[in-house]
């Protein structure tokens, strides 16, 4: 694998590193304090391709508590919530889009 | 049933104890991702979009009662309370977690269930008809030969690092439920005209990005030669297959690129070289295999019982019967399909509670025996007719008696974009819509036998390419399209659909599918004649002029 210091880095807006945690496979965000958070709210957002590869290869390092960080696109809204970028990341904060056959 | 053996047993249990070690090793930062990832793959754990998911192979598709509620267990215990049958005759758990892996694998592991080779470059769970064994008309039951590869490939050393996963399919049947025809070699059981029985092998059929129609390599090995002969394909592959590109690595592409004339020949010369090796089965070895298996101590019953004359004046009983029930080669028993697809529901997921009440109605009514089958729908395979009306009404009241097995709701549709991480697009939602669409009985009946087939990406899980209606999603600028294809057929007739034009939005699938279905009804030449059929006759155009003409 090339490491996270090598890769070529393109972000084209805010982005976020996610991952999901090893113990559980939960999905998880790189905070501002070193740390994971299952909170978007919570998370880091870096906007320059310096930024974003600081953080993925700060996450990158935490190799016990996540797997497979990547960075994805999150959209900054005007009152600051941050909401995920894509359908994908939107799944994946909440969840399927369907019923589960049986209601938790 | 099979009884597995001492050495199965111990095997399956060392698993346990081997991956127990390696999770806590994991977790406690002993092992990488990267040194970890091989181990829990051989044990069936993938990362999905939200979870870890697990997937465990369910032999030939073959399930005792006391498996399936070893199931409901797992689900009930480490994950949310239900479980996903697939296409390969495995289930899925999507929301386990690391942690109670270990736990789970040994629950399993109690009554012989494990995951092993259900993911990797290996042989694959080897899968056939989910009605083997009870199937009128069989050649004989698939699954001792079955067992036989199970056997011989486990842990196989020489095959364990293929250039990429391998499948095998086996049917007896003329009819052929297995999709022989889409898988790595396909295997047709029949007897020559010497009366001896043995196999067609066909080879290099797949789907995913490339799809291939297998092509018979060879169109009679005798049983006694299955091994070695599978042994020689295995090792042409191992040898030339494409290890440099993930893309081209199946054995379809070297078959496609060898040429079938040049490949057979090459595994000619392999097969002659070591045919009458260690391999050769000797009767003894098969008999042995045959002996395992137990059937059910079936009573001298007769065709339609009085009970099942009565009950046929109930209409909804009469539709299920109709839809669902199918003829054994035993007098007065029959095999019943349970439906996984209900209206509205998740194509193939069962809850835990389904699988418990299942269970005991295996119990009660089926000789303890359960099957899946690739269409995601499970059977009861040894029924008396006597009891099909109870049966029904305990099928009806878990809501597993949704009489749409073959109609246009029996979807086939992969995890897609609400699980999988490789995905595109969704695919559930889309089956959902389209079983809400068509929730009619009478309409869904009127219509007759047409398999939809859904998948989220190009991998082709939900073997969209052999789907009467192929529906695949792609993406477009980050939205969700589909491209819809026709014609398609898994069957003997194997066939891979024709794409009918550009891909249409997540919104207008279901219209798309309505008015594919609707210029069918209009152009069918008979009521009988199949969709299946009338796009063979038509071709895709006047599909593709009503898809397209207001689009
Ligand atoms: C974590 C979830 C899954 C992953 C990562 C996954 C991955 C893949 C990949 C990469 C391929 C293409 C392989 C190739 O052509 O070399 C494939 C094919 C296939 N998968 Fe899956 N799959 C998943 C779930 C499923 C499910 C749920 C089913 C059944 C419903 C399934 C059944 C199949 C089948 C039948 C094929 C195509 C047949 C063939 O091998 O040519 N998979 N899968
Ligand atoms: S077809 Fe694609 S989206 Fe569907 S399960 Fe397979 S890999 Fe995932």
């Amino acid at each position: 694998m090339t490491s996270p210091l090598q890769q070529k880095i393109k972000i084209t807006g805010p982005s976020v590193i996610t991952a999901n945690r090893t113990w559980d496979g939960a999905v998880i965000y790189r905070d501002g304090q070193h740390g994971w958070t299952t909170d978007l709210s919570s998370a880091a957002v870096v906007r320059t391709a310096d930024d974003a590869r600081a953080l993925l290869t700060e996450s990158t390092a935490d190799d016990v508590g996540a797997i497979g960080p990547y960075i994805a696109p999150v959209d900054v809204k005007d009152d600051g919530t941050i909401e995920p970028g894509n359908l994908r990341e939107q799944i994946r904060r909440q969840g399927v889009t369907i019923d589960l056959p049986v209601p938790a | 049933m099979y009884a597995y053996d001492e050495i199965d047993r111990t095997l399956i249990n060392e698993r346990v104890s081997e991956f127990r070690d390696q999770v806590k090793r994991r977790l406690s930062g002993e092992l990488t991702e990267d040194e970890f990832k091989m181990l829990r793959l051989m044990n069936g754990v993938y990362l999905q979009l939200h979870a870890y998911m697990f997937r465990v192979a369910i032999p030939y598709g073959t399930l005792s009662a006391d498996q399936m509620r070893k199931m409901a267990h797992v689900a009930r215990r480490y994950d949310r309370g239900y479980g996903h049958f697939t296409t390969r005759q495995n289930i899925q758990f999507n929301w386990i977690k690391l942690a109670d892996l270990p736990d789970a694998l040994e629950d399993l592991a109690k009554v012989g269930i494990h995951a092993m080779q259900t993911s990797g470059n290996c042989t694959r769970n080897i899968t056939t008809d989910q009605w083997a064994g009870v199937a009128p008309g069989e050649v004989e039951d698939p699954r001792i030969w079955c067992e036989l590869l199970r056997q011989y490939s486990t842990m196989h050393p020489e095959f364990s690092f293929l250039p990429r996963k391998f499948k095998f399919a086996i049917t007896a049947s003329a009819h052929d439920r297995a999709a022989i025809k889409v898988h790595d070699i396909g295997l047709r059981l029949h007897k020559n005209d010497g009366g001896e029985t043995g196999f067609e092998v066909l080879v290099g059929g797949g789907l995913g990005r490339t799809p291939f129609i297998g092509k018979t390599i060879k169109p009679f090995v005798p049983g006694r030669d299955l091994l070695s002969y599978v042994e020689a394909i295995l090792r042409v592959y191992n040898q030339y297959g494409r290890r440099d590109n993930i893309y081209k690595a199946r054995i379809k592409i070297l078959v496609h690129e060898l040429g079938i004339e040049k490949f057979a020949a090459e595994v000619e010369d392999e097969w002659l070289a070591m045919r009458d090796n260690a391999l050769t089965l000797d009767d003894e070895v098969v008999e042995d295999i045959r002996s395992r298996f137990t059937y059910p101590h079936y009573k001298q019953l007769t065709d339609l019982p009085d009970e099942l004359k009565a009950a046929s004046a109930d209409p909804h009983f009469e539709a299920w019967r109709l839809n669902s029930v199918a003829p054994h080669r035993r007098p007065g028993y029959s095999i019943v399909t349970l439906s996984l697809k209900p209206i509205g529901g998740p194509p193939g997921d069962a809850t835990a509670d389904q699988m418990d009440a299942i269970a005991d109605l295996a119990d009660k009514y089926s000789f303890g025996e359960i099957r899946v089958g690739h269409e995601q729908n499970l059977a009861l395979p040894h029924v008396a007719q006597r009891d099909l009306p109870a049966l029904w009404r305990a099928l009806d009241k878990i809501g597993v008696a949704t009489p749409n097995v073959n109609l246009v709701t029996d979807i086939i549709a992969c995890p897609g974009l609400d699980y999988c991480s490789l995905a595109n697009t969704r695919s559930i939602p889309i089956a959902q819509e389209l079983t809400r669409r068509f929730a009619n009985h009478d309409t869904a009946n009127l219509i007759g036998r047409l398999h939809v087939n859904i998948s989220g990406c190009i991998n082709a899980c939900g073997h969209h390419h052999v789907g009467h209606i192929g529906i695949l999603g792609v993406e477009k600028n980050g939205e969700e399209f589909y491209q819809i294809t026709i014609g398609g057929r898994a069957d003997e007739h194997a066939v891979v659909g024709t794409l009918i034009g550009p891909a249409v939005p997540y919104a207008d699938v279901a219209d798309v599918v309505e008015d594919i279905v609707e210029a069918y009804l209009a152009l069918r030449a008979r009521p009988d004649e199949l969709f299946i059929d009338a796009v063979k006759r038509l071709g895709v155009e006047p599909f593709k002029e009503r898809v397209y003409a207001t689009r």
